[in-house]
């Protein structure tokens, strides 16, 4: 990982390049994060690409749930020949999730993006075939978002076996 | 035709039968079909006997994992999440464990690092060996699937001496293993060891050299090693094509530094290289567990620290702050400080990584795992392009897609 | 000086020497009424029709290969060889529906997946039935959230087997049970226990006695259960 000073020195050669990309930087239990500006996402990650950050290795998604803005997107780098992480953060609210798409320059982020898409609701602008891809197609409501209710069934027990409907009724 | 003064019509027809575009078929190859290893769907484009075009549909085992951990309190996650990538629940703890290790800051006793990397080689001889059982039976050598199988049942009998269940044992816990491995365990591994690289040569006697296997996996597959970087493919698939990356020497973790072993790795990059790979992958493997059980250090299994371990249950009797770090770890569960962790390790389709976010209390915020077998699948498009059908299911058959990652 | 020969001897020849006679009156046709009976059963081993086919059922199950998630590495195994399902006959695993009579839900059933697995118990014809393996589609299982579903919401289930994975000498002993089952039935018995008479692909006749009785039975088992 790049230690706190190496960090900072990142941030700052960001910040040369474009002011207000970098919003801040965490540095916690040895492993670097960049929060960034959303609209700034792919500016980014090609100065990063840049200083040998080649690999995305993952694209998840975070709802912070109750802190605003809520919505978070993580973007992991990695640089093989470094031996190096440093992971990019980007956060947004609910009201406008939009994101560019990174998936013209890495092209793993594409199934990575769907998913971020699926479960929070967020939409990359610039994604080829932004749509569902592990919920029904047709499936309202974005599931891995705080307040999306766990869901379940009442388990069948010889208690309860006659007043839970059957399929067939 | 009215126009007769061109009637070089032998020169137009190749033309238009390429762009006709009405001649290509689109099937789909169901979530249940015999060949693909377990509810992946593909919508396969073809001209003929060739496949243009191959669109993986997934989600047809989406179970909410993640959605389930945040309802768990951390020690409770660990079964949830090991369900995940079913062949591999070891590794799948490990990233989960890793990761609130980090976030707790907390040192894993020696002894407990070595136990898990021994499970953890198990772990992945076992899905190596499933992996060759099913990926010949779709190849049609079928009796590489009882013989893979006899050796995953003596490595689940260990698993189950070892914590008392076959498959999704729980072993690894926040702060080391739930259990001391009992006595003899260590000799019944020792014998596995001494078997199994005799079993790997007789699997290799079959099939390395054979006719068949070589004339449908040699050169049918082949996907450039740059591509499968810009895919963010790991593992023994980027392995096979020449590039060494592997977790286990890069960024060690749980004292994989403490052990020699090689790493194979292929040179062109087609099936027949990945099949090497894993079949090579076995003996190291049992290298590494061989090592691990010579160097075995006595001391703790678990973390002393009594607020994230159970106390021992003799000092229950005795000491009135183990009852009541017993009972506030199986009420509540020990919380963890706020924070985001990525804790990346080689699981055995490639990196297998758990970001967990917590948020101080006794219940994950977030809990991603960021499984090979998704990423990798990415990549069965560019596998597939213009080669048969009977590439097609040798392709879905080396790149050893499990649907529990892939759908989680 | 006179030789006694004793023990041995001759063997009784007579009970031999009536049977045959017997039979050659039985192929001559001039068997009649009690002895024809007799010679019936001491001959021929007499079941019902639907016994024996029952019986040719329950021991040849054709399993549907369809694995899920966890519990298809289980149910894998059983077809390998230390739990081996070729002891009982079961070994002949058909990848298509049409062709099999047992389908083994193996794994956790999520609602994308749902419908093309009644899909697929549709197209088994009939005589079926259904194992349900596991803990996640018996019930919710490990993971009660909005994205799984219990089989017994969508499809009928004849045996539940418990475990998360359970072990393949537990789905042996299900599919054991199972084969109890068919062979104690006589008829195809989820029909009658799930009130899903009138869903048989041949209509039985409509004067049928035992549709009538079997429909008025389960309208009064309903009426009692809702009291």
């Amino acid at each position: 990982m790049p230690d706190a000073p190496g960090l900072e020195l990142l941030a700052q050669d960001l910040r040369r390049s474009d002011a207000e990309a970098v919003v801040d930087t965490v540095y916690f239990r040895d492993r670097a994060t960049l929060v960034v500006n959303p609209a700034r996402v792919r500016s980014v990650l090609a100065a990063l690409r840049d200083k040998g950050f080649r690999s995305l290795m993952s694209v998840h998604g975070v709802d912070y749930w109750p802190e605003e803005p809520r919505l978070g997107v993580h973007y992991e780098l990695l640089d093989m020949r470094e031996v190096d992480r440093i992971t990019v953060k980007a956060r947004v609210p609910t009201d406008a999730p939009a994101l560019p798409s990174v998936t013209p320059d890495w092209p793993t982020a594409d199934f990575h993006e769907r998913e971020v898409y699926d479960l929070f609701g967020v939409v990359f602008e610039g994604h080829p075939d932004l749509r569902r891809i592990l919920m029904p197609e047709d499936y309202e409501g974005h599931p891995q978002r705080r307040d999306f209710p766990v869901g379940g069934e009442p388990v069948h027990f010889t208690y309860n076996e006659y007043e839970t409907p059957r399929y067939w009724e | 035709m009215t126009d007769t003064t061109d009637l070089d019509i032998v020169d137009r027809v190749p033309a238009v039968g390429a762009e006709d575009t009405e001649e290509l078929l689109t099937i789909n190859m169901g979530p249940h079909h015999p060949a693909t290893h377990g509810v992946l769907r593909v919508m396969v484009t073809l001209d003929g006997e060739v496949v243009k075009d191959a669109k993986p549909v997934m989600g047809y085992l989406h179970t909410g994992i993640e959605k389930t951990a945040e309802d768990k309190s951390y020690w409770k996650v660990i079964p949830v999440v090991e369900r995940m990538d079913y062949l591999a629940y070891y590794f799948n703890a490990l990233a989960f464990i890793g990761a609130v290790e980090t976030l707790l800051d907390l040192d894993v006793p020696p002894r407990a690092q070595y136990l898990r990397v021994i499970h953890l080689e198990l772990n992945r001889i076992m899905s190596h060996l499933v992996w060759i059982g099913t990926a010949m039976l779709d190849l049609g050598a079928i009796s590489m699937f009882w013989y893979g199988f006899r050796e995953r049942e003596t490595i689940l009998d260990l698993f189950e001496y070892s914590s008392g269940q076959r498959m999704h044992t729980r072993y690894f816990q926040v702060g080391g293993v739930i259990e001391d491995i009992p006595t003899g365990w260590a000799a019944k591994v020792k014998k596995f060891c001494q078997e199994m690289p005799r079993r790997a040569d007789q699997y290799a006697a079959i099939l390395e050299k054979n006719e068949i296997l070589l004339r449908r996996l040699r050169d049918t597959g082949v996907v450039s090693e740059a591509r499968m970087l810009e895919l963010g493919v790991t593992g023994p698939l980027l392995r096979a094509a020449g590039n060494p990356w592997d977790l286990r020497k890069a960024q060690p973790y749980s004292s994989y530094d403490h052990f020699d072993f090689k790493i194979p790795i292929g040179t062109v990059g087609d099936n027949y290289d990945r099949f090497r790979v894993r079949h090579a992958e076995l003996y190291e493997s049992v290298k590494i567990i061989e090592q691990a059980l010579d160097g075995l250090p006595e001391g703790p299994y678990i973390t002393e620290d009594r607020k994230i371990a159970l106390p021992p249950r003799h000092e229950l009797a005795t000491s009135m702050e183990a009852l009541i770090h017993h009972f506030k770890l199986v009420t509540e569960g020990f919380r963890v400080p706020p924070g985001e962790i990525y804790y990346p390790i080689e699981g055995p389709r490639g990196e297998l990584g758990c970001f967990v976010r917590s948020d101080g209390s006794s219940k994950p915020a977030r809990v991603h795992m960021r499984d090979p077998s998704f990423t990798n699948l990415q990549m069965f498009p560019d596998m597939v392009r213009d080669g048969y059908i009977a590439d097609f299911i040798a392709a879905i058959a080396m790149l050893d897609p499990i649907v529990g990652g892939i759908d989680r | 000086m006179e030789i006694v020969r004793s023990g041995g001897g001759e063997p009784d020849r007579s009970d031999f020497r009536a049977s045959q006679l017997r039979a050659r009156d039985m192929l001559r046709g001039d068997l009649e009424g009690k002895d024809l009976g007799e010679y019936v059963e001491q001959r021929v081993l007499t079941t019902t029709v639907e016994q024996a086919l029952n019986w040719a059922r329950s021991n040849s199950l054709f399993p549907l290969t369809f694995g899920l998630a966890c519990c298809a590495i289980e149910f894998m195994s059983i077809v390998a060889s230390r739990v081996d399902v070729s002891r009982f006959g079961f070994e002949a695993l058909r990848a298509s529906p049409r062709q099999a009579d047992l389908i083994v839900l193996s794994g956790r059933v999520s609602i994308k997946m749902a419908p093309i697995i009644r899909r697929i118990y549709d197209q088994m014809l009939e005589p079926k039935w259904a194992i349900s393996m596991g803990a996640c589609c018996s019930s919710m299982g490990v993971f009660n959230n909005y994205a799984i579903v219990p089989a017994d919401k969508f499809m009928p289930i004849d045996v539940h087997v418990p475990g998360c994975p359970p072990r393949p000498e537990a789905l042996m002993h299900g599919v054991l049970r199972l084969r109890d089952m068919i062979q104690d039935k006589e008829e195809e018995g989820w029909r009658d226990r799930y009130g899903a008479r009138g869903t048989e692909e041949v209509a039985p006749p409509p004067d049928d006695p035992a549709v009538d009785a079997l429909r008025r039975a389960s309208q009064h088992s309903e009426a009692t259960k809702r009291a």
